[in-house]
């Protein structure tokens, strides 16, 4: 007997060694000018005086404010985010209501408005001439408004990644973990979160990944003061523009490293979850 | 007093899909709900299970008003089309789920879990994940799930649906043994008659959310009680009442009436001597333990026969072949005026 799943297709080599050449000759051109070459250069720029100075670029006092205050950025939206589009992919897919459909587009909306008017919306909201400025909130040019700012635009990653693998689930399995007795609570920790796993991570590493480089929004929203509001990817710009091309190096590698570290964390749980069980 | 459904309906938005109903299903009694897709028989399923809230009417499971229990409280097994096995359990955790939620020690889990393995002859098994099993065996895993529960009532909603012939017709035999062993009543959702007749001990059809008739496989073929049941059980071919074969019948010269009859109650006769209606042999299909034979009549209608291989081998027939047929039973059931369902239920002839 043959198994019936999903499981176990895989594609055709491709029989023509030219074809199959020409394409991957492609692509690695492609890969190698957009990405290859200018992340060598940073590295290369960085480490071009040598590593005692690299290291001198990176313990100056506005770059690791500028590194503390990314951090702590992404330690608050992500776990945010984490639990909002968790709770907004559950009830899309599980749920029907009214405005369901009006929900699934207002997710997407922060991919489609470009982040620079997304600051500018939260200025016009909370900033001393908006809608609020009279509470005098302490908002804008500072860290609330930072967070406001990056967490709308990291709002769709997890919905966005979740949603397909739960309706690519079904609810099946949750119906049937409740014919065997288990409560609301057990089936969420027991069943759909297992099943979700992988979309749920690779959301948060998107989200991770955005919200540490996010530059448009942030800058409209922060004022970009050094050493208070001044996040990673502004500390870059602003060093640049002042001519510190070696610190913005030094930091631009930091943030490279951020995202491979990020990178690396994904592919070690996905190989230990292959080597656990067979797809 | 296994299941008593009192006046239970269902609607969806616009679509009835239960209409009220009544039902009783005895204790340990093994029964098939039989119907085409959208007759009502998974939704009446669900309801049993809890997995739908009925709009009108009482559920009793084991004697105990189980209306308003949730799905949690009825102890039930419910085994789905596409297994619904947790895929990221292994088979041994997928049975064993049901126990720990009942917090059963481990012990009992662990001997619970192998007995269970045997029943489903999967022992050697039990460390493999669901994506590693085949269509058979990952419907049996999910019966052993269901059963390590010991539910009171075990529902299986199209549980062969999903597998392919030859693996269905093993789990239908399996199936059948396996109640015999267990002895819970269970009920099974099917649209295939041939799987009904094989596995269960009472049959209820349904056609378009109402129960048209219950009772055993041979109450049902042999006695169908509207025209609905005739044509979905088994083959038949309709008779015009105008037709030449029934128009000499008792019944056609009291009312209307639809006419069905079998086509291996279809007798043929190549004798011009004969008494029969006149007809030509427009084309054979061989289907294995019979021959299919499609008879043009010479008032135009067409008709399907029926014959056994000896029949065949006794008298062969041929393409365009003149031959005499007579209908050997009829069954005629009255049409009352203004009743849209056994208007509904008209199927082609040779459906």
């Amino acid at each position: 007997m043959k198994p019936d799943g999903v499981s176990g297709v895989k594609p055709e080599p491709l029989t023509n060694p030219w074809l199959s050449g020409l394409l991957i000759g492609i692509v690695g051109l492609y890969i190698a000018l957009l990405l290859g070459i200018p992340v060598v250069n940073i590295f290369y720029q960085a480490f071009r005086e040598g590593i005692p100075a690299f290291l001198h670029r990176l313990t100056e006092r506005e770059l690791l404010s500028a590194l503390r205050l990314t951090v702590l950025t992404a330690l608050v939206v992500v776990p945010l985010n984490t639990f909002f589009g968790l709770c907004a992919a559950l009830a899309i897919a599980h749920r029907r209501f009214p405005g369901r459909a009006l929900l699934l587009s207002l997710i997407d909306l922060p991919f489609s408005i470009s982040p620079v008017v997304a600051g500018l919306m939260l200025v016009l909201i909370f900033g001393r001439q908006g809608w609020l400025g009279s509470w005098n909130l302490r908002v804008i040019f500072a860290f609330p408004g930072i967070v406001l700012a990056t967490a709308f635009i990291t709002l769709p990653f997890v919905a966005r990644e979740v949603l397909p693998v739960l309706e690519e689930a079904g609810t099946d399995q949750e119906e049937a973990a409740k014919t065997l007795g288990a409560t609301p609570w057990q089936i969420f920790w027991r069943i759909t979160l297992p099943n979700i796993r992988w979309g749920l991570l690779y959301g948060v590493i998107l989200t991770n990944a955005r919200a540490m480089g996010e530059f448009g929004a942030v800058a409209v929203v922060s004022g970009n003061i050094i050493g208070r509001t001044q996040t990673l990817p502004l500390f870059v710009e602003d060093a640049y523009r002042s001519y510190a091309t070696a610190s913005a190096y030094a930091a631009a590698v930091v943030l490279s490293l951020l995202a491979v570290v990020t990178l690396v964390a994904k592919e070690v749980m996905e190989r230990g979850s292959h080597s656990r069980r067979v797809f | 007093m296994g299941i008593t459904i009192e006046g239970v309906s269902k609607r969806f938005g616009e679509f009835q899909a239960l209409h009220p109903t009544d039902l009783t299903i005895p204790t340990g009694s093994l029964v098939a709900l039989l119907g085409p897709s959208g007759s009502g028989k998974s939704t009446l399923l669900r309801l049993i299970a809890g997995l739908e809230k009925p709009d009108t009417g009482r559920i009793f499971l084991t004697g105990r008003d189980a209306t308003h229990a949730s799905v949690q409280e009825r102890n039930i097994g419910f085994v789905f089309q596409h297994y619904a096995l947790f895929k990221h359990m292994t088979v041994r955790q997928n049975i064993a789920f049901g126990l720990e939620i009942r917090k059963a020690s481990r012990a009992e889990i662990q001997a619970r879990v192998d007995e269970l393995l045997e029943l489903v002859q999967l022992s050697g098994f039990g460390d493999r994940y669901p994506s590693q099993l085949s269509g058979g065996q990952r419907q049996r895993v999910a019966l052993a799930r269901a059963l390590a529960v010991e539910p009171q009532v075990l529902l299986l909603d199209e549980p062969f649906g999903a597998l392919d012939a030859k693996v269905r017709k093993e789990l239908r035999k399996w199936l059948r043994r396996l109640h015999d062993e267990v002895h819970v009543t269970t009920v099974f959702v099917t649209h295939d008659q041939e799987e009904a007749m094989e596995v269960a001990d009472q049959i209820v059809v349904m056609n378009q959310g109402r129960i048209e008739q219950v009772g055993s496989p041979a109450e049902i073929y042999d006695h169908p009680a509207t025209p609905f049941v005739m044509s979905f059980i088994g083959p038949v071919n309709e008779l015009s009442p105008r037709s030449q074969l029934s128009c000499q019948l008792p019944e056609v010269q009291t009312g209307p009436h639809q006419l069905f009859l079998r086509p291996h109650d279809v007798q043929i006769e190549v004798n011009p001597g004969s008494s029969g209606v006149s007809a030509r042999v427009k084309e054979i299909i061989h289907l294995g333990r019979e021959i299919q034979a499609e008879l043009v009549l010479s008032d135009g209608g067409s008709l399907w026969a029926h014959l056994s291989r000896e029949q065949y081998a006794n008298q062969p027939l041929q393409v365009g072949q003149q031959v005499y047929v007579r209908p050997k039973v009829v069954k005629a059931f009255p049409v009352k005026k203004n009743d849209k369902k056994t208007e509904m239920t008209r199927v082609p002839v040779g459906a």
